[in-house]
């Protein structure tokens, strides 16, 4: 699918649909993520990568419950030194724009695993600040405006790439943060993560997940997205990724329509496999072409005028 | 929506109703769950052991009608240790089935398994049998006597002269490992397909050989399993992801990721170690 209808400018990424992979979603080696991007993903994110090695917790790591996945796989990841080689080797084979998912427990740690991600030859960075199940590094950072702002700050005075900003729906008020990123020098908002949740056993009355809590994601969290997109762009004027739920191109429309410039499928791959890409570009193109778009841009925000 | 109604996928509680003593590393446990007792030789399920772990296990046995499913457990590490100590009526978690499967191939099947690796391959020989299939001829391996398991049965499925030994101490059959003896039966009779499952470096030499002698050959991998739904990349092999593109790989597949097939896998933390 190669439309100029599709195509869209997000943060000086060119992306040749308004698609990407979610971070945390096959996002190891060069080859699943180049698999992700032929069946027609805009741009790919990669896992989050820390300044350490990380092993991540024990299983149960993920549970399926109605419509949706609850995950606490606890932010695995070789460390930043041995993830550049992925990076480059993703780099070679890929002919979409790379984003890494960026996590630290400070803003010192944001800034050198993201220059070394850049260096490496990342297209851009999103900070995963909303890890809703690794104390010091989700909420405590991407619920408070004050310390979000620092870590964008550091990482924007280090890096000459775009830096998006990937935020938790576990906060009051989600535009506030928003606002707060944009202000430190965020380039784009993903929004949302997962939202923080958890699945108990009745037969043996234990939480099933190692961890406990863990964050849900799936069709479930797909209204709760939505609303957060609407209210994010009433707010701040850089371009939304939605993410939170899109398992069809209705849904991705949907996120448009609410403010999104793009958006991201990350659980829906489970179920439809990376072909998911395939179907949600097409639906959208037919649905511009249906409804006389020339381009999706023309779509973005367009819920807020009626 | 309707693929969020997918019921494998789902955490099912059920009860050990028996475990039993293979051999001094190796336990059976047997307990109730219907979708699994559904699985095809070759395919795998998540079990969880409450409070310590879910670990992936390949399906040893099912018996369809009464719903009943067995998994082979090998004392290797933290969780199986838990799992050995668990008795008949102690609460585990299932998901699963999960995975392609073996693909039947028909004529002479030649079926090569190391250590408990050989439990699928059970599973498997107790199908070809039910398909009537001319011939099926089984090479097991193992550090010790001891340590081989699941002759009998083979040898109940496959015929007395059919089921061949390796032990790598000679206590047990022909001295070596299981893939020299491979070797030795390819080059004895013409097989129409090869089926492997067990530690990488076997499976990789048995691979080699299928592709040397030019029969068709699957192999079963094994990688750090945690969504078992294909999402979280923990278990990828090149561009395939095990728990949903595998457990099993045909030759062509396992040819395309040579570079990393008995070579290298990703720990838990995602760093490449060496296989």
């Amino acid at each position: 699918m190669n439309s100029e209808r599709l195509k869209v400018e997000l943060a000086g990424l060119s992306l040749v649909s308004p698609t990407m992979l979610a971070s945390g979603i096959l996002g190891y080696s060069a080859e699943t993520l180049k698999n992700v991007a032929e069946n027609g993903a805009g741009a790919v994110v990669t896992k989050s990568v820390g300044l350490k090695p990380r092993s991540g917790y024990a299983n149960p790591t993920v549970v399926h419950v109605a419509c949706g996945l609850i995950n606490a796989v606890g932010l695995p990841n070789p460390g930043i030194d041995e993830f550049t080689r992925d990076i480059k080797e993703a780099k070679a084979v890929l002919k979409v724009p790379l984003v890494a998912s960026v996590y630290g427990f400070s803003a010192e740690e944001y800034m050198v695993v993201a220059e070394k991600a850049v260096e490496a030859g990342a297209d851009a960075i999103e900070l995963n600040v909303s890890c809703p199940h690794v104390k010091e590094t989700g909420a405590e950072i991407g619920q408070n405006p004050n310390v979000l702002a620092e870590v964008v700050r550091k990482v924007k005075g280090a890096v000459d790439k775009p830096v998006f900003v990937k935020l938790s729906p576990n906060v009051a008020d989600i535009s506030e943060i928003a606002e707060a990123a944009v202000k430190a020098g965020a380039d784009a908002i993903t929004a949302i993560n997962t939202v923080k949740a958890m699945a108990i056993d009745i037969e043996t009355t234990r939480p099933i997940l190692s961890n406990k809590r863990g964050g849900l994601s799936g069709p479930a969290i797909k209204p709760i997205a939505v609303r957060c997109v609407y209210d994010i762009y009433e707010r701040v004027r850089v371009p939304i990724i939605g993410c939170g739920g899109v398992t069809s191109w209705q849904d991705a429309v949907e996120f448009m329509l609410a403010g999104a410039s793009a958006v991201q499928i990350g659980t829906a791959v489970a179920l439809k496999g990376p072909s998911i890409f395939r179907s949600v570009v097409r639906g959208i193109d037919a649905y511009l072409r249906k409804k006389g778009f020339r381009s999706v841009k023309e779509i973005v925000g367009l819920a807020h005028r009626s | 929506m309707s693929a969020w109604l997918i019921a494998a996928n789902k955490h099912r509680a059920t009860r050990i109703l028996d475990a039993e003593v293979i051999s001094p590393t190796v336990k059976t446990f047997t307990f109730k769950d219907k979708l699994c007792a559904k699985a095809k030789p070759g395919q795998f399920l998540m079990l969880w052991i409450p409070g310590v772990d879910e670990i992936p296990l390949s399906i040893y046995d099912v018996n369809r009608e009464k719903g009943l499913i067995s998994v082979a457990v090998k004392r290797v590490g933290e969780a199986t240790k838990a799992l050995h100590d668990m008795k008949t009526g102690d609460w585990i978690g299932v998901r699963g089935p999960f995975g392609n499967g073996f693909t039947f191939k028909g004529g002479k099947a030649l079926l090569v398994g190391g250590g408990v690796g050989i439990a699928p391959l059970t599973f498997l020989a107790k199908e070809l049998a039910v398909q009537k299939i001319s011939r099926t001829v089984v090479v097991v391996g193992a550090k010790t006597g001891k340590e081989l398991i699941f002759l009998d049965k083979l040898k109940r499925l496959c015929g007395e002269k059919n089921v061949l030994a390796a032990t790598e101490d000679g206590s047990y059959g022909v001295k070596g490992l299981a893939s020299t003896l491979t070797e030795s039966v390819m080059t004895k009779e013409k097989f129409d397909a090869v089926y492997t499952c067990g530690p990488e470096p076997m499976t990789r030499v048995v691979l080699d050989c299928a592709e040397r002698f030019g029969v068709y050959a699957e192999a079963s991998l094994e990688r750090i399993m945690r969504c078992a739904i294909g999402i979280c990349g923990s278990c990828t092999i090149g561009g395939y992801r095990v728990c949903r593109d595998g457990p099993i790989f045909n030759i062509n597949q396992l040819k395309s990721v040579k570079n990393e097939f008995g070579v290298w896998k990703r720990d838990f933390n995602g760093r490449r170690i060496p296989i």
